[in-house]
């Protein structure tokens, strides 16, 4: 006798805890024939909302982490998403081959960018000369919350942004590809195994024209990703709103994900600090 | 104690030449503006030092035109060449830099003192640093062959014209960008004797241009469709406006804005070596300074030695005439910032702050005001929140290193700090802590061209400095 499979509620990731939508909203997935896949959360903007504070207060012990320890865990959520290689291969639903080369590539990309936790501060860092007797260090920091879009490109293109804003001790808001959203809860799932401290990411799925301007004008995000706004009204409209308390905005502009990401998109959600002191005196 | 009597010092204003009128600077030449031309003065005496161009749409049109124009041979000359040109104009700055330092106190109301020994040896460093660069990009990390953005739309604000000047140009033409510059309304002069030394140098008509004026003529540079690049230095609401109007255009944007910087003292401080620090942090340039350390946060148990301290400072600083090189404090550099400062100033005492300022005579004419000091501030108090840009010091107080931390940081600004301990764990883990993008520590006010310079949060961003100054003006 065949068994009935129990099914997977998908829902939202704020705070490491796994809510649905306070709306109670939901939107219906379909796979690339219109099939009924699932039904995810539609976020509202009270998520949103919510998704910021549990990023806010994941900062401080988020950013004053160790490097060390950053790369760690991302690392072991390498590790993780290696361990469900098949769910992945399977949820993301191009076929097999494809699908499977796309969690390989994502796997290697946190394995890539878990190593950039304690270089990149000596790559972007620098000893100024300055013309008089003072210490003068420049390194670089972690500008704050960042809301992204992520790309539809739902596995490869969601890690691609939100690694290189987290690996540096940022902490983030994700609003998933709305055409694929599932790949990005299961996914939360993983960074919830992997002790990556809650509301470090927070996902949301939902309407992609309702989430991104309430994050591009909210005032506790400091920093925006449009990465995977295709709507280019859209896009300006939120660069637009993040004006309000000048945001540091990556526009969207085409990417291949399969490329060597260089360190481009660490250094846009970095800050430059500059400590002078005096010597001998 | 004895007090010595000052006797007049004044510098002599012969070595400046002011025309009586100055027209825009477009394509390497002097030319007629369409606006409406207006008047710069002396804010130091109300008098009138000439009339000065206003650059209409039609002019900024023609700049703009001009410097894409220039842009093609100016960024395909070889790096070494355009270095070449940039140590010529460092030295030209070297060589007028008396000249130079009258006529920006003479504009701008700075005492000669600081124009004469910070800003300008800063103009002509910041020349030389970029000029090394010029040849040199593809080993600044940006990739093998970096390439420049374009023309470059840089509008900067009247409290160090010069200077803000260079930080402007010297990296946008190293990095081979052509520029249309608008100086502040109230301080056009030293920019327009800049666009003589151009000349002098022999640099290429069109690579450098300045169009004066006021709002209007910079909301059109920057939004003008040919430029590239927007660089701006000035208030946070001018900022957001810029920002929104950059939005989706691709113009690549830097934003240098205000600032409310902590100056944070704690009790095992050399407390005489923090005074000058605190001095130097509020009142250098009158205070006209984004990273003033305008809240001075200073632990409890050394709040009453420290102010008496300070109190004793303030009453030995001298106040007027700016050309004098005895003056320590200058004139307030328009009539409407010293409006500002006094309303924000009644709305301290209105919130229940304690105004205190020194004896201190004002000039008869001119825009003046006095050192001035508040106690007993909350953070909830205007003068503790919103930045003043003038020599008034708002003091709160501390008990723990974490409270100085949530203080130092409870401000939408970001731009700069202070540190004052004998500690140096302590310096450290301050200096982790504040979220500022200069701090400095047992020092305040420091500048070099070497060394990074911009701000977190709504004090803008990007960086003016450095190898990060390179960043803003090149196609990366």
């Amino acid at each position: 006798m065949s068994r009935l499979a129990v099914r997977k509620t998908y829902k939202l990731f704020i705070g490491g805890a796994f809510p649905r939508s306070e709306s109670g909203r939901s939107f219906v997935v379909t796979d690339a024939k219109g099939g009924f896949v699932a039904n995810a959360a539609r976020a509202s903007r009270k998520d949103a909302r919510d998704a910021v504070v549990a990023a806010r207060k994941a900062f401080p012990g988020w950013s004053g982490a160790t490097a060390y320890n950053r790369g760690q865990i991302l690392y072991r959520v390498a590790e993780m998403l290696e361990g469900r290689r098949a769910q992945f291969a399977e949820e993301l639903g191009t076929g097999k081959k494809a699908a499977l080369e796309a969690v390989d590539a994502t796997v290697d990309r946190l394995v890539w960018y878990a190593g950039w936790s304690d270089k990149i501060t000596a790559v972007l860092g620098t000893a100024n000369p300055v013309a008089g007797p003072y210490f003068n260090l420049s390194s670089p920091e972690p500008t704050g919350v960042v809301a992204i879009a992520a790309p539809d490109d739902p596995l490869l293109g969601l890690v691609s942004v939100v690694a290189p804003a987290v690996v540096t001790g940022n902490t983030c808001v994700v609003i998933a590809s709305q055409r694929s959203p599932l790949a990005a809860i299961t996914l939360a799932e993983v960074l919830a195994t992997s002790d990556l401290p809650g509301g470090v990411v927070n996902v949301l799925t939902g309407h992609q024209r309702e989430l991104a301007p309430s994050l591009a004008g909210h005032m506790d995000v400091n920093a925006l990703d449009l990465t995977g706004v295709a709507d280019a009204e859209l896009a300006v409209e939120c660069e637009q709103a993040a004006a309000a308390n000048l945001k540091r905005v990556l526009r969207p502009a085409p990417e291949d994900w399969t490329a060597d990401p260089g360190t481009r998109r660490m250094a846009a959600l970095l800050e430059t600090k500059t400590v002078w002191h005096p010597l001998g005196v | 104690m004895a007090v010595f009597e000052y006797a007049p010092a004044p510098e002599s204003r012969d070595v400046v030449d002011i025309r009586p009128s100055y027209g825009l600077f477009v394509d390497g030449e002097f030319v007629d503006g369409a606006g409406p031309s207006f008047k710069t003065v002396n804010p130091a005496t109300e008098e009138t030092l000439a009339e000065v161009a206003c650059a209409a749409e039609a002019d900024v049109d023609r700049a703009v035109r001009a410097a894409g124009k220039a842009f093609g041979p100016w960024s395909a000359l070889p790096g070494a060449e355009r270095a070449k040109y940039l140590f010529r104009i460092a030295r030209l700055i070297q060589e007028r830099s008396r000249e130079l330092a009258v006529l920006e106190t003479l504009d701008n109301g700075k005492p000669i003192r600081e124009s004469r020994d910070v800003d300008l040896p800063l103009v002509a460093a910041h020349f030389f640093y970029y000029a090394g660069w010029a040849d040199k990009l593809a080993h600044a990390g940006f990739g093998p062959d970096p390439r420049p953005v374009g023309v470059a739309a840089q509008v900067i604000p009247w409290n160090f014209p010069l200077l803000m000047l260079a930080w402007k140009i010297a990296p946008a033409l190293a990095c081979g960008n052509t520029v249309v510059l608008k100086p502040a309304e109230t301080t056009p002069l030293t920019a327009l004797a800049f666009a003589d030394i151009c000349v002098q140098a022999g640099l290429p008509a069109g690579v450098v241009n300045i169009v004066t004026g006021a709002g209007a003529t910079g909301a059109a540079l920057v939004a003008h469709p040919e430029v590239g690049k927007v660089a701006f230095t000035g208030s946070t609401e001018v900022g957001r406006q810029i920002a929104r109007t950059v939005a989706g255009t691709g113009k690549k944007l830097t934003l240098e804005l205000g600032g409310k910087a902590a100056n944070i003292v704690f009790d095992d401080a050399a407390l005489d070596q923090a005074v000058e620090g605190i001095v130097n942090g509020i009142f250098f340039n009158q205070g006209h300074v984004c990273c003033a350390g305008s809240r001075l946060l200073v632990q409890e148990s050394v709040e009453e030695e420290l102010l008496a301290a300070l109190k004793r400072r303030l009453g030995t600083l001298r106040l007027g005439d700016p050309l004098d090189k005895n003056t320590d404090i200058g004139a307030i550099n328009s009539a409407e910032q010293l409006a500002r400062i006094r309303s924000l100033t009644e709305a301290g005492e209105q919130e229940g702050a304690e105004r205190w300022s020194p004896a201190c005579e004002l000039p008869a004419n001119g825009y003046w005001f006095p050192p001035t000091l508040f106690t007993r501030v909350a953070q909830s108090h205007r003068i503790a929140r919103e930045e003043i840009f003038g020599p008034v010091l708002s003091v709160l107080t501390f008990r723990t290193e974490a409270e100085a931390v949530e203080k130092a940081n409870n401000t939408p600004y970001g731009l700069s700090a202070g540190i004052w301990t004998e500690k140096g764990s302590r310096i450290l883990m301050m200096a982790d802590r504040l979220r500022a993008g200069v701090v400095w520590a047992n020092t305040f006010n420091r500048f070099d061209p070497a060394s990074p310079f911009g701000g977190y949060k709504e004090s803008g961003y990007g960086r003016e400095g450095g190898i990060a100054g390179l960043e803003a003006y090149l196609d990366v």
